[in-house]
This record gives structure tokens, C-alpha cells and sequence, in this order.
């Protein structure tokens, strides 16, 4: 039985066995009686990526690319190949990834599993958009290939499905032609929540990826302040096509729990907005400080220390109406457990493929919550009864704690795709969500 | 642009290689017993990297189609620079211990089919009066321990052979390599419980790398173990027999 293999969070903390994947075209191991779920980067923050006392299939090293259409824009690889390798492979040819969660170091499989989004999605929508096919292994031997077309309702199913189909194999994605590795990034600030308002719906019709940093521990006139960042890529004469390099900090190890508390997060998020000068700042940057912000700090989540911490991710239904947005910044204002990051998106319309994908119309916000015991989940508890009377959701890739009734009115889906869960996979998640014992 | 042979090329060392090799706009053939897994390999050589890359399914326990193989191989890339052999199993001592026929699978695999394809080559290589033989012998030939002493065996004989090539070789110009791991992390260890003392693939590639660009006959990987080696080799018999090695 293993430790390391924990989620990014890290809570709840769970002991796995461990069986390493080689190469996608063998057979699964023989499950022993133990439930088994494939494991990537682990960036997940939640349960999802966690099977306390069964198997975690290890697929990093499943990191061959299969084929590379230089015409169509076309990859395909198998799932344990992380962004970090497919940018650095297709950059230099002129492409970019699809769309891109704010971490490069996740698998395919994972982006995938948890159909994942990006500042993009107003655009392009979730990952699963752009992919064209993938190849489901279950563990009775059967090898599916899954496209919209091709056994669709395992595509469906799988997309977005948690890692709880099966092991996903391969997948074969469309990626977007770019002529320079740069981006062109305008930063706004907003003054309060009306003023994102006003300034995301413009954004969002003139940029290709927007997203928000929010100053969630500010009160009363100023809530919800915070900067607006909306860019384009760049045309080839903004730069070249030179992909990123290796991240050189580390957080050597866990920071003492009182390294983070209200009174540094304060700081942070003041000098954070204060940074920003002028109303509003032009810059053309490389892509991974544009996408990837927190990727130069290799084990960053050591600085809630041993305790970990929470995110927790919403989308609520928006149609002008800004009082849940309110209500929310005002219970954690309220309650004094900031966040550094808290991240505010509007979502698209493009329907997401997955029965369980978790991006819909409206605004979605992600927040960073140190784990402190009771005080946290207590909020956490409070911000559900707002998000679900809002008919909204939880990101299942950031929950370690939403009510198995939480999910399940706010997943009705839920039920459907159970039938297409692998007898011999599961999750923590899963069985927490579903009401089995964990 | 080197051609360059890779047999038992889906082993965790050879993949390694592959990618060094392939990095530096090597042509590579690789030889495996899975075509499944050489065809991802390849595939995935050439994506990353651009060079040629061929692949063939190949029993090396057939000694008897090596000639016809090697010439294949030959004709792929139109004249090969270098042969590199990593197949190797990790025989279980017990096994072998109650059973020859166990111990006889060993050394055909480990020792037997190797020699075979290392006469192919040096024949080649003579001829052409250049190229280099590289084999992955093991840290395990230099003494033998009670723990694995059929694996040693095979590869002990692998020393020696390679010692008289090289020496047969040496004025036709052809370099060779005789590769001794200590441990290394991969598939044939997976069992084993990793200490400091494990090594990764990629560092063991990258050592046979300069290996062959220095033009090292023997060469240790990491460095530490031609000490360790050296002070087990100096232990007298009649002490290292009571040893629990
Ligand atoms: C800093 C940071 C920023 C992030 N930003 C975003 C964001 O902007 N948008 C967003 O959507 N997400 C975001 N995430 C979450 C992250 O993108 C997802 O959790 C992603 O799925 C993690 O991928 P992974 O490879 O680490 O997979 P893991 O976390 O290891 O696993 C995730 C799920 O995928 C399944 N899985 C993995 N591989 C396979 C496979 N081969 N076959 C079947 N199932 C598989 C697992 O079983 C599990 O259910 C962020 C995470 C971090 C740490
Ligand atoms: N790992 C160590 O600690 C260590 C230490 C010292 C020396 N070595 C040597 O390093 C070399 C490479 O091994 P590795 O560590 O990279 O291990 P590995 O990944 O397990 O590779 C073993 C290779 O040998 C092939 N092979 C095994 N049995 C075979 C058979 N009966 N017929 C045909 N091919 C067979 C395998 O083919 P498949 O891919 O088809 O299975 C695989 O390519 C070997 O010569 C080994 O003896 C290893």
C-alpha cells in the first residue's frame, strides 16, 4: 500500500495499491478483488482521483504519441501524455492545444475524464469538444472505440465520466492553429461585481480566452473587485513559435499551517489588485505565464500545508441577475477564511459532450479554502445551500465533500450513466456521491 | 546521420536509448518480441523526433534467421553504424535451482541468443572495419551470489565473450561496449523494492551514450558500482562463501 499517490488537495488522504501501466495495447491487470481506477497527474484536488484501499492504475508512463496529421491539425496519444509534452511537441509546428485548464501538468486521459475547460470556453468549450475519438478498455478484455458517431453513448458516458468507465487508452483530438507561441493580454481592473459584469459579456465577444482574478475578501462597496484578463494569440510577427521550458522553484516542503492566514491572504490579494496600476494594462506574453501562472512553482499546493486545502467550483445559472454571486462573496467576506485565488469565468453555451461534464451556460467561480477543520466545511456547507437554490452545480474534479443529494439533483444524469460504470472500476468520489461507504 | 540497431528496443533501458539516439538524428531499426508495442514505440519516435524509424518483429531465441534478420536490418537504413542488445530476463533463482530445463531458458535468453547476434555483427562490422557493438551485461556477472547466480552466470559468460571480441575487433577498428547496470528502475525490477541504490532508465542511457562517444570499453552505470563491484571482487572465497549475498 502507497501514500504519495494523493490528490491535489490533498484531502481526504488515502492508502492505494499501485499498478504501473506500460503500454495501452496490454490487457488491465487482473483487478485481485480490488477495485481498480486509472491515476494521472493527480490534479484533481477532490476524491475523483482517489480509490482509498483498491488500485490506482498508473498511467504516466503510458506516454507514447501515436499519430501527428501536420495537415488536419490532428494528435492522437495515449492518455497518460501530459499538455506539458503535447505543447512542446506541437507548438513549434504551428498549433496549440484545443483549450487548456490553468495547469499543464495533467494527462490527456485526465482532460479527458474530467472534460475539462479553460479561458476558451465561451469559444471552444470543454475538451471533449475537440475530441474526434478515443479507445475505452473495460475490464472484462473489450476494447471500445468512441467517437460521436461510434458508439456514441460511451463517448457520452465516458466524457466527462470520472475515470469510472474504464481505462481510457488513447484519444485523438483536433488542436488550433496559432502563428506565434504569444498572446496578446489586455488586464482591466473592475471595481465590483456590476462592473465584471459589464466588462465580461464585451470581453467575451472580442477575445478568445477571458478570465477573472477575484479580491474575494473585500466588503462592502468594493465586492467582488478584481482584474479582468481577455487576450488573442498573437500574429506570427508578435513572436515565434518557441514552446515553454522546464519550471526551476519548487516548494521544497509543507509550510506550517499558520503560513497562510487571513491576514497574508489580505495582503496578497490587495498587493495583488494594487499591481495593476492603471485602470487597464496591454502586454503580449508568452503563453505559459498567460495560461499557466501557477505552473512555476512545482508543489505549490505545499503552502496549505499538511492539512491541505479545498477548491470549490460552481456554475450557476446567469441571466443579469447578480444576487447569488453577491450572496456568496459575502458569506466568505463574512466568514474571514479567504482565498488567494479565486477565479471567475462566464461559461458558453456549446453543450458539453459528457452526460456528467460539468460546464454549462453561466458564470462559473473557483476558490482556493485552506482546510480548517470545521469553521471550512461549515462555510462550504452554506455556500451548497446557496449555489443548489441557485440551480447550480460543484466541479466533481475540485469536490471532496458536496452531499451525495447535492449531486445527485444536481446531476440527474447521474443515474444513466451508472449503467455504464465499470463493474471492477471506482472511486472515492463515487462511492461518497452515490451513498456507498467510504 | 548514425543507423543504429536496437534489439529487446521495448525494454525500459532501450527506450531510453531510443530517444537519445533518435534526439541526436540517429535512423533506428528496433527488434522486439511485441509488434504491438513496436509500433507504438516507433510511432512515437518518429512524431517526437523526425528520423527514420523501422521496426521488426523478432524471436532472438532463433538463432538460426539472425543472419537473415541482420541483413534485413542492414538493407532497412542501407548500412548500420552500430548494434545495441538490451533483452535480457531477470531469471528466478529459485526456479532455476529445481529445475535445468528453467536454468537452460536463462542462459539461451540472457547469454546464448545474444552471442549469437554478436557474431552476426562483429562479422559485419569487420568487414565494414568500423562501427560499434554495444550489450547491457550486468553488474550481477562480476561475482557469483547465491541470490542470482544463473543470471550471473549468463552474463559473466556475456563478459568474457564480449573481452575477446573487442580484442579480436579492436584492429578493424570496431568499438566494444560491454554495459553494466547496477540497478536499475524498470520492469524487470518491479518486483523489488526501490532504494537509493536504483537508478532510472534515462540515466543509464545517458551513460551508455558517452560510453560510445568516449569510446569506453566497460563501462559502470552510475559510476559507484565499479567500487561496489571492486570490493566484492577483492573478497577472499573463503569468506564471501558465508556471506548472505
Ligand atoms: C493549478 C490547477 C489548475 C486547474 N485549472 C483547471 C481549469 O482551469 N479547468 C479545469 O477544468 N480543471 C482545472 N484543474 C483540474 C484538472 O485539470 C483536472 O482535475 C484534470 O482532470 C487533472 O488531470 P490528471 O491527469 O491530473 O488526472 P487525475 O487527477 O489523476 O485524474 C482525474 C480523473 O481522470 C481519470 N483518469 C485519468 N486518466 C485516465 C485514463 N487514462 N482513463 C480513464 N480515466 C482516467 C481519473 O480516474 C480521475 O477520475 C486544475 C488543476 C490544478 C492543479
Ligand atoms: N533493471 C535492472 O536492474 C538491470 C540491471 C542490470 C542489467 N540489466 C539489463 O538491462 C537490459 C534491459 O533490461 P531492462 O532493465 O530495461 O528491463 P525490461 O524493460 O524488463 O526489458 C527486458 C527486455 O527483454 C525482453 N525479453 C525478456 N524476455 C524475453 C524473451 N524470452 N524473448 C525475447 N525478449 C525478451 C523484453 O521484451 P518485451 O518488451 O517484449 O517484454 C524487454 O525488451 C537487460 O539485458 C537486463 O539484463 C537490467
Amino acid at each position: 500500500m502507497n501514500r504519495p499517490f494523493g490528490s491535489w488537495g490533498r484531502y481526504p488522504q488515502n492508502s492505494h495499491h499501485t499498478h504501473k501501466l506500460l503500454w495501452s495495447t496490454d490487457p488491465l491487470p487482473p483487478s485481485n478483488g480490488q477495485l481498480m481506477l486509472a491515476y494521472g497527474f493527480g490534479r484533481s484536488y477532490g476524491d475523483s482521483c482517489q480509490n482509498n484501499a483498491g488500485t490506482l492504475l498508473l498511467t504516466q508512463a503510458l506516454n507514447h504519441f501515436l499519430a501527428f496529421d501536420q495537415e488536419q491539425g490532428l494528435l492522437r496519444c495515449e492518455s497518460g501524455v501530459s499538455l506539458d509534452e503535447v505543447l512542446k511537441l506541437i507548438v513549434p509546428y504551428g498549433y496549440f492545444l484545443p483549450t487548456t485548464p490553468g495547469t499543464k501538468f495533467i494527462t490527456v486521459g485526465g482532460a479527458l475524464a474530467n472534460d475539462v475547460h479553460g479561458k476558451n470556453h465561451h469559444r471552444a468549450g470543454t475538451f471533449g469538444c475537440a475530441v474526434t475519438q478515443f479507445e475505452l478498455l473495460r475490464s472484462n478484455g473489450e476494447r471500445l472505440l468512441c467517437s460521436p458517431e461510434l458508439n456514441p453513448e460511451w463517448f457520452r458516458a465516458t466524457v466527462g465520466g470520472l475515470g469510472l468507465t474504464g481505462l481510457i487508452t488513447w484519444v485523438e483530438f483536433k488542436l488550433r492553429r496559432i502563428e506565434s507561441a504569444f498572446i496578446k493580454v489586455e488586464s482591466l481592473k473592475f471595481r465590483n461585481i456590476q462592473e465584471f459584469f459589464e466588462i465580461s459579456a464585451e470581453s467575451d465577444t472580442h477575445f478568445e480566452h477571458t478570465v477573472s482574478w477575484l479580491d474575494c475578501l473585500s466588503k462592502g462597496a468594493s465586492l467582488g473587485r478584481g482584474i479582468l484578463m481577455r487576450g488573442n494569440h498573437a500574429p506570427a510577427s508578435a513572436g515565434n513559435l518557441k514552446a515553454h521550458r522546464q519550471p526551476k522553484l519548487s516548494v521544497p516542503c509543507d509550510l506550517p499551517g499558520f503560513a497562510l492566514n487571513q491576514w497574508s491572504i489580505k495582503v496578497f490579494n490587495a498587493a495583488y489588485y494594487s499591481r495593476l496600476r492603471a485602470k487597464a494594462t496591454l502586454a503580449t506574453t508568452h503563453y505559459d505565464p498567460f495560461f499557466y501562472p501557477l505552473d512555476v512553482l512545482n508543489h505549490w499546493n505545499r503552502i496549505y500545508g499538511r492539512r491541505g486545502f479545498f477548491q470549490y467550483q460552481f456554475v450557476v445559472p446567469f441571466a443579469g441577475d447578480q444576487t447569488v454571486i453577491r450572496e456568496i462573496l459575502g458569506k466568505i467576506a463574512a466568514s474571514g477564511q479567504g482565498s488567494f485565488l479565486a477565479v471567475l469565468k462566464a461559461f458558453g453555451n456549446r453543450k458539453s459532450p459528457g452526460l456528467l461534464s460539468f460546464p454549462r451556460e453561466g458564470i462559473t467561480l473557483a476558490l482556493d479554502i485552506p482546510n480548517r477543520g470545521r469553521q471550512t466545511l461549515d462555510l462550504l456547507n452554506a455556500l451548497d445551500l446557496t449555489v443548489s437554490a441557485a440551480g447550480g452545480r460543484l466541479y466533481p474534479a475540485k469536490d471532496a465533500r458536496m452531499s451525495a443529494a447535492m449531486f445527485q439533483t444536481s446531476y440527474p444524469e447521474w443515474q444513466e450513466f451508472a449503467n455504464y460504470v465499470d463493474p471492477a472500476f471506482s472511486s472515492g468520489f463515487w462511492r461518497r456521491v452515490t451513498g456507498g461507504s467510504e | 546521420m548514425p543507423n543504429i540497431l536496437l534489439v529487446g528496443a521495448t525494454s525500459a533501458i532501450a527506450q531510453a536509448l531510443a530517444h537519445e539516439f533518435a534526439a541526436r538524428g540517429a535512423n533506428l531499426v528496433l527488434w522486439g518480441r511485441s509488434p504491438e508495442r513496436l509500433q507504438t514505440l516507433g510511432a512515437d519516435l518518429r512524431i517526437r523526433w523526425g528520423g527514420k524509424v523501422e521496426t521488426e518483429t523478432v524471436d532472438v531465441n532463433a538463432c538460426e534467421f539472425h543472419n537473415a534478420k541482420f541483413d534485413r536490418a542492414v538493407r532497412a537504413v542501407d548500412g548500420l553504424d552500430a548494434a545495441v542488445f538490451c533483452h535480457g530476463s531477470l531469471s528466478n533463482q529459485g526456479e532455476c535451482e529445481k529445475d535445468f530445463s528453467q536454468a537452460e531458458k536463462q542462459l539461451r535468453i540472457n547469454c546464448l541468443s545474444v552471442i549469437s547476434l554478436l557474431t552476426v555483427s562483429a562479422n559485419y562490422f569487420q568487414m565494414r572495419r568500423k562501427g560499434t557493438i554495444v550489450a547491457i551485461s550486468s553488474v550481477a556477472g562480476d561475482r557469483g551470489r547465491q541470490s542470482n547466480y544463473v543470471y550471473g552466470t549468463a552474463k559473466a559468460a556475456l563478459n568474457v565473450f564480449l573481452q575477446g571480441m573487442r580484442n579480436r575487433l579492436h584492429s578493424s577498428g570496431v568499438k566494444v561496449i560491454t554495459v553494466k547496470p547496477g540497478f536499475v528502475d524498470t520492469p524487470m525490477t518491479g518486483h523489488l523494492k526501490k532504494g537509493v541504490l536504483f537508478a532510472s532508465p534515462s540515466r543509464v542511457s545517458q551513460d551508455i551514450l558517452r560510453a560510445i562517444e568516449l569510446g569506453r570499453p566497460v563501462v559502470y552505470t552510475p559510476w559507484f558500482w565499479r567500487y561496489i563491484m571492486l570490493i566484492i571482487r577483492l573478497i577472499p572465497e573463503t569468506l564471501f562463501q558465508r556471506l548472505k549475498l
